[in-house]
């Protein structure tokens, strides 16, 4: 039998607070609107929620130029117009030439199914606009063969979001919200715990540290996140790197192994490096 | 009540609607939550609050609002007053009913009663449960009591642990009042776009595959367009530093806007008026310094020239030579406008200070009549108005 509530999964660390939101959003039928700093698992949760509670998982990636439309069904009038140069007799069922979209996918699917909208914000500003009908009701209409899909269970719906675009309030009113907040350390080690189990205690420890200091560093341009962190933890790992390499009172490291996978742009890195410098300096006078 | 929760939150501008609200109750209703403050406090703020901006907002007001309902708990958590229960019955029942206690088998089997009932009842009012305090009823009421709200059997330290959490307000620096949002300047700003044809053929063109089937006597011919894109052009010149600085925020908002809705746009910062020169980073604007006329050069005519400033300053800065205060100019800066002014058509200056104290300041008069009276304030209307001046 599979559980009907959320409890986030063996490889997903989920608070309390999100497992709730997925619930209230699961029982009430409500799509789910998540936000949250990049790489903190956003769309990773549509996955899991999916695995948790067996259901099929049906993705609906979001690019500055996909429609609303797209999501629904598209009409391949090209092919149709080929074919009936050909003479192919399926030309003469328009129902031949639809494609189904994403959302009428989940719509028809037997059970129950899980449909993640990501990045949403990456859409023309009116993209959420066009999916308010279809996301209350659960249905549309094909104008092309005249029928009106409706879907026989409500999917649940996931939507992720990285704030580029502000979405309109008639949508947000339609949708739960949750804000994914940036993992504190207990949490973050349980989330190390998980992808990487068996790490020696004092790695693991000193990783943790080093990527925090890392973070609170004033003026970074994109702050290393979870999975930056998981990433450079593996390539820790794999180059079996010594715990005591990444204190940074060591004298002869100036920074981090590895750190390529934290910090992303060399702006970054030359202000870390320009901080390790004066922290070294101001340890060597004192 | 809740009700009164719900109007804290829209005192609090936090946008909250009927139909959220009606969410809210109905989560309560199929029991997505057990009884427990702490899942109260995520469920309320999940179905509520749409944007992390409000969440410390939130937090306040949920704070505020529940408030002083923790010793209340407390009381009721602890035990139900048993001399209560009993003078509440001497005041209500009737003789009869005072037998038919007796025959329930007495007072303390009447007690385990009521316990259940109160029990059963919170199972289908877990909504109201926090609400005792305000709502300052007696808990006994018809009957004995009105259970609406009371809880029997809460664990105290889960809940105190659940204070903690709004009143650790995390939220605290993705809080700001932003009233008129980007989404609606971006919407204002759309009634400049143009568009235009550029780019690779990758969109199929109906009308020209109909025109060159039928000259193709009928066999097919299929064409292809590029994809529209917004063409329009825009010279951004923004007022930095001094009286500015009251304007930060909505400056902020429309460059960020603007940025997004436009691909050739190019912005520049002067201070207070322009001159022979301006800047594009303002870390580095006394070393990187690009000529007016350079601007005038590389930028054609096609261009559409907005100028953000409050154009409040002594009149001298735009009159005479020299009279900028940063240093000597040669030319006054109303020649330099009006060089710009000449190469750029299509031009408007957006205005932050509200319109009524336009009239107050002499600069601002002098630069309205400098710039053909195509001032504009910088509020959603004063956009719309002048992106149609523009168009």
């Amino acid at each position: 039998m599979t559980p009907d509530r959320f409890r986030g999964t063996d490889t997903y660390v989920a608070t309390d607070e999100l497992t709730l939101a997925v619930n209230a959003a699961v029982t009430l039928g409500r799509p789910l609107l998540i936000k949250g700093e990049p790489g903190t698992g956003k769309t990773q949760l549509a996955q899991e929620v999916a695995n948790a509670l067996g259901r099929r998982l049906y993705e609906w990636h979001v690019k500055s130029t996909t429609k609303a439309q797209q999501g629904l069904y598209e009409y391949d009038a090209v092919s149709r117009l080929r074919d009936s140069q050909l003479g192919d007799e399926r030309v003469r069922d328009v129902a031949n030439y639809i494609v189904k979209g994403m959302l009428w996918r989940a719509f028809e699917s037997e059970e129950q199914s899980v449909l993640l909208i990501d990045e949403i914000d990456k859409a023309d500003i009116e993209f959420p606009n066009d999916l308010l009908r279809e996301l209350d009701r659960m249905e549309f209409y094909v104008y092309e063969t005249r029928e009106l899909v409706r879907a026989r269970h409500r999917p649940i719906v996931i939507i992720t979001s990285n704030n580029e675009k502000e979405l309109p309030d008639a949508f947000l009113r339609r949708c739960f919200f949750h804000y994914i907040r940036f993992p504190d350390a207990q949490t973050m080690a349980s989330i190390v715990d998980v992808h990487h189990p068996g790490l020696k205690n004092s790695l693991l420890k000193e990783a943790l540290e080093a990527f925090y200091r890392i973070r609170d560093v004033p003026g970074l341009k994109k702050k290393p996140s979870t999975s930056e962190l998981l990433d450079w933890i593996k390539l820790l790992v794999a180059e079996d790197v010594p715990p005591e390499a990444l204190r940074t009172d060591d004298q002869k490291g100036s920074i981090p192994p590895l750190y390529g996978a934290l910090l992303k742009n060399e702006q970054d890195v030359h202000l870390f490096e320009q901080l390790v410098f004066l922290h070294r300096r101001a340890q060597r006078n004192s | 009540m809740l009700i009164r929760f719900f109007h804290m939150l829209r005192e609090a501008g936090i946008p909250v609607s009927i139909t959220e609200f009606l969410a809210l109750l109905e989560a309560l209703e199929a029991r997505v939550i057990t009884l427990s403050v702490d899942d109260f406090y995520f469920l309320s703020r999940t179905v509520l609050v749409k944007d992390e901006r409000f969440y410390d907002r939130f937090d306040r007001v949920f704070a505020a609002h529940f408030k002083g309902l923790e010793e209340l708990f407390e009381m009721l958590v602890a035990e139900l007053p048993e001399e209560w229960l009993r003078r509440a019955s001497e005041l209500f029942l009737s003789e009869e009913e005072k037998a038919r206690i007796e025959a329930l088998g007495g007072w303390d089997a009447l007690m385990e009663t009521l316990r259940k009932r109160l029990e059963e009842q919170q199972g289908r009012h877990q909504g109201g449960s926090k609400w005792i305090g305000t709502g300052g009823t007696s808990p006994f009421g018809a009957y004995g009591y009105n259970p609406e709200g009371v809880r029997i059997g809460q664990d105290r330290s889960r809940h105190r642990r659940a204070v903690k959490v709004w009143d650790r307000r995390e939220f605290a620096n993705l809080d700001d009042s932003v009233e008129l949002g980007t989404r609606n300047i971006k919407l204002a700003l759309r009634r400049l776009r143009r568009f235009a044809r550029q780019g690779a053929a990758d969109q199929f063109d109906l009308a020209g595959t109909i025109d060159h089937t039928a000259r193709n006597a009928g066999i097919l011919d299929i064409r292809m367009v590029p994809e529209r894109h917004n063409a329009v052009k825009v010279l951004l010149f923004l007022d930095v530093g001094g009286s500015m600085d009251d304007h930060v925020r909505i400056c902020e908002e429309l460059f960020s806007a603007t940025r997004s809705e436009f691909k050739h746009l190019e912005h520049f910062y002067f201070h207070n008026f322009v001159y022979e020169s301006v800047w594009k980073d303002n870390r580095r604007r006394h070393a990187e310094r690009i000529p007016t006329l350079e601007v005038m050069r590389t930028y054609g005519p096609d261009y559409k020239l907005v100028f953000v400033g409050d154009a409040t300053m002594s009149p001298y800065e735009i009159l005479q030579p020299g009279g900028s205060i940063e240093h000597w100019n040669e030319e006054p800066g109303a020649a330099w406008l009006g060089r710009l002014l000449a190469s750029y058509p299509r031009h408007v200056w957006l205005n932050p200070e509200p319109t009524d104290r336009w009239d107050w300041t002499p600069s601002v008069k002098l630069t309205r009549e400098l710039v053909d009276d195509r001032m504009y304030p910088l509020t959603l209307k004063g956009l719309d108005e002048a992106m149609r001046a523009l168009s």
